[in-house]
């Protein structure tokens, strides 16, 4: 029986960037756990002998001319931006204080 | 003008291309309707007025020139607000997006436009698609015209009552896992999800990549039939978009409206009805069966014994592949940003955003989906459900060289009220269970009106499941059963809406 625990439930916020309050940890242990515990039935007729599929319809590589067209101006692209500056997107520092 | 939204979107394109009536009389119709109603209703997150009027007028110049005017030319739609459109907000019920104006269309908003439809606004949804209710929404839920303390379904539940109340002849949804036939079943309107690859995904917010598709809502199949032939072909710029002819679904649709199902031979799955269904949903898909046997069809039971695992699979891989793709949520080239001080790093002002601007459910499918993905744990739940998702393609191909179509009920109950299940995330997924193969076998599914339930007055829907790229299958049965269902209840199923009060 799969079961997750509140920490586990804090590593998994961390990993998917989400700042997750304490109150959070609480409900979403508990209801995690539930959903995996319900969704771990898969297991019971995946036999090793059945492939995956991964895409209804089965994927094969697609080409094109490689021509120049029309895309997205600068300004365009950075109309929806949080934060624009020189022409370009501005994003906090991405290295730690003791890098 | 009681009279023009009632109307069907065949009956309108008519008027509007004979100029018996303007577009701009439709368009401002139905946008005094949104203003009449709406405050109740909650189906819209953006009412695009100039933009409608503007397209309204571009029609009746384009025929009173006589130029040549695509089938539903001058007909207003609601758009689910997860397909981008340039100049007017795209949010996918998210406070992530909250203020976000795309800067292109989805390929589906540019042939709506090619076509002259006329896109009257953005309509309520979960955030992200994630939810079978409206709840999740981050604007407050939509509610249901059939009972206001009801949910319209999900995720598309604001494209569902923008028919059942008349604010919109035709709306567009997008079906993941059930959010166009879900919303279609408990509001008495009708909804398509297409073969996957049929209509294009790009400028369609992505939640499930392999499993989201677009298709189109009306109030008639034949609508429905007419929409999906703008909407759908191959788009160059969706790389599972399918090269081949779109099926010929209005055609099938006016075969099937001369009522004759002979030598068609449906099969009901065996494995959805029982514990947990309503009594009065089954007794209406009983009914319905009932009825496309005496038009002729075949009736044989057929088992689908992988189904019973697909509600599992999906809520495996539906999170596995959201919470990829909503990693773009950065926070650093569009959407809210939060806590930039200028001393926080980007990794903590992104933690801080997605913490602010996502809702719960979103949460937890990403937090389900990092977990399924990590190691250690990939093979026992997304690679399991995955080799369901074999199993659940077989089960349909065998299915499929017996029968032409499946049936069932489209979900099994008529809509809960509002907040029943908000606080019971597995009780809130079963709304899919019906709905759910289609999505990960990638074939055509609809869900058309089967009446009201005996004992709670509400629309319950019925399934109809055919091959990929058959669509026109299921639109030809779906078009006899309707005929056959208004003639025996001496009225359509959405006439029966309780009439809604103005605006609070």
């Amino acid at each position: 029986m799969p079961s997750i625990s509140r920490d586990e439930v804090a590593h998994l916020a961390r990993l998917a960037r989400l700042a997750v309050t304490d109150d959070e940890l609480d409900l979403f242990a508990g209801q995690l756990d539930v959903i995996l515990q319900s969704v771990a039935t898969v297991g019971d007729i995946a036999t090793a002998d059945i492939p995956p599929t991964s895409h209804a319809v089965p994927l094969t590589n697609v080409f094109r001319e490689d021509v120049v067209r029309p895309s997205l101006g600068q300004q365009q692209a950075l109309a929806g931006a949080p934060a624009a500056e020189d022409g370009r997107f501005r994003v906090p520092r991405i290295l730690g204080e003791e890098a | 003008m009681t009279d023009l939204i009632r109307s069907t979107a065949a009956e309108l394109a008519a008027k509007i291309a004979s100029r018996e009536v303007s577009a701009v009389e439709v368009a401002q119709a139905h946008l005094d309707r949104i203003a009449e109603v709406d405050g109740a209703v909650n189906a819209f997150l953006h009412v695009d007025t100039e933009g409608a009027l503007k397209a309204a007028r571009k029609v009746d110049d384009d025929i009173a020139a006589g130029a040549h005017v695509g089938p539903l030319a001058g007909v207003p739609i609601a758009l689910k607000d997860v397909l981008t459109t340039e100049g007017v907000p795209t949010t996918v019920g998210s406070k992530i997006l909250e203020g976000w104006i795309p800067p292109y269309d989805a390929t589906v908003t540019r042939r709506l436009k090619e076509a002259g439809v006329v896109v009257l606004g953005k309509t309520n949804m979960d955030e992200f698609a994630m939810g079978s209710s409206t709840e999740n929404s981050a604007y407050g839920p939509t509610r249901n015209p059939w009972d206001l303390d009801r949910i319209p379904g999900g995720s598309g539940g604001g494209s569902a009552a923008a028919l059942a109340a008349f604010e919109a002849p035709l709306s567009i949804g997008t079906d993941t896992g059930g959010s166009i036939r879900q919303p279609g079943a408990v509001t008495g309107t009708v909804g398509v999800k297409p073969t996957y690859g049929g209509v294009s995904r790009y400028g369609l917010v992505a939640f499930s990549s392999s499993l989201d598709q677009a298709g189109p809502c009306a109030r008639t199949v034949l609508d429905a039939a007419l929409l999906h032939e703008v909407i759908a072909g191959y788009d160059p710029m969706d790389s599972t978009s399918i090269n081949a002819p779109v099926p010929p679904v209005v055609a099938a649709a006016r075969e099937g409206a001369n009522g004759d199902l002979s030598g068609v031979r449906v099969g009901v799955v065996t494995q959805f009805s029982g514990e947990g269904y309503q009594a009065g949903v089954l007794r209406s898909f009983e009914a319905a069966v009932a009825q496309l046997k005496q038009l002729g069809a075949e009736i044989v039971e057929v088992s689908c014994p992988s189904f019973d695992y697909a509600l599992p699979a999906y809520y495996l891989i539906a999170p596995s592949e959201a919470s990829s793709n909503l990693a773009r949520f950065d926070a650093m080239r569009y959407g809210i940003r939060v806590g930039d001080d200028g001393t926080r790093s980007a990794e903590e002002v992104m933690s801080l955003t997605r913490e602010a601007g996502f809702g719960p459910e979103v949460k937890r499918r990403i937090m389900i989906g990092t977990y399924a993905l990590s190691s250690g744990y990939y093979d026992a739940y997304y690679g399991s459900a995955q080799k369901v998702r074999t199993l659940i393609s077989r089960d349909f191909d065998a299915a499929f060289a017996t029968v032409d179509v499946l049936v069932s009920p489209t979900t099994p109950t008529t809509a809960f009220p509002i907040g029943e299940r908000t606080g019971d995330p597995m009780a809130m997924y079963k709304a899919d269970l019906c709905t759910i193969p289609a999505n990960l076998a990638g074939n055509a599914a609809m869900s058309v009106p089967s009446g009201l339930s005996d004992e709670d007055g509400l629309p319950v829907g019925l399934q109809i499941m055919a091959p990929a790229l058959q669509d026109h299958r299921m639109y030809r049965v779906a078009a006899a059963y309707e005929v056959a269902r208004d003639a025996a209840l001496g009225a359509t199923v959405i006439s029966g809406v309780p009439q809604l009060a103005g605006a609070r």
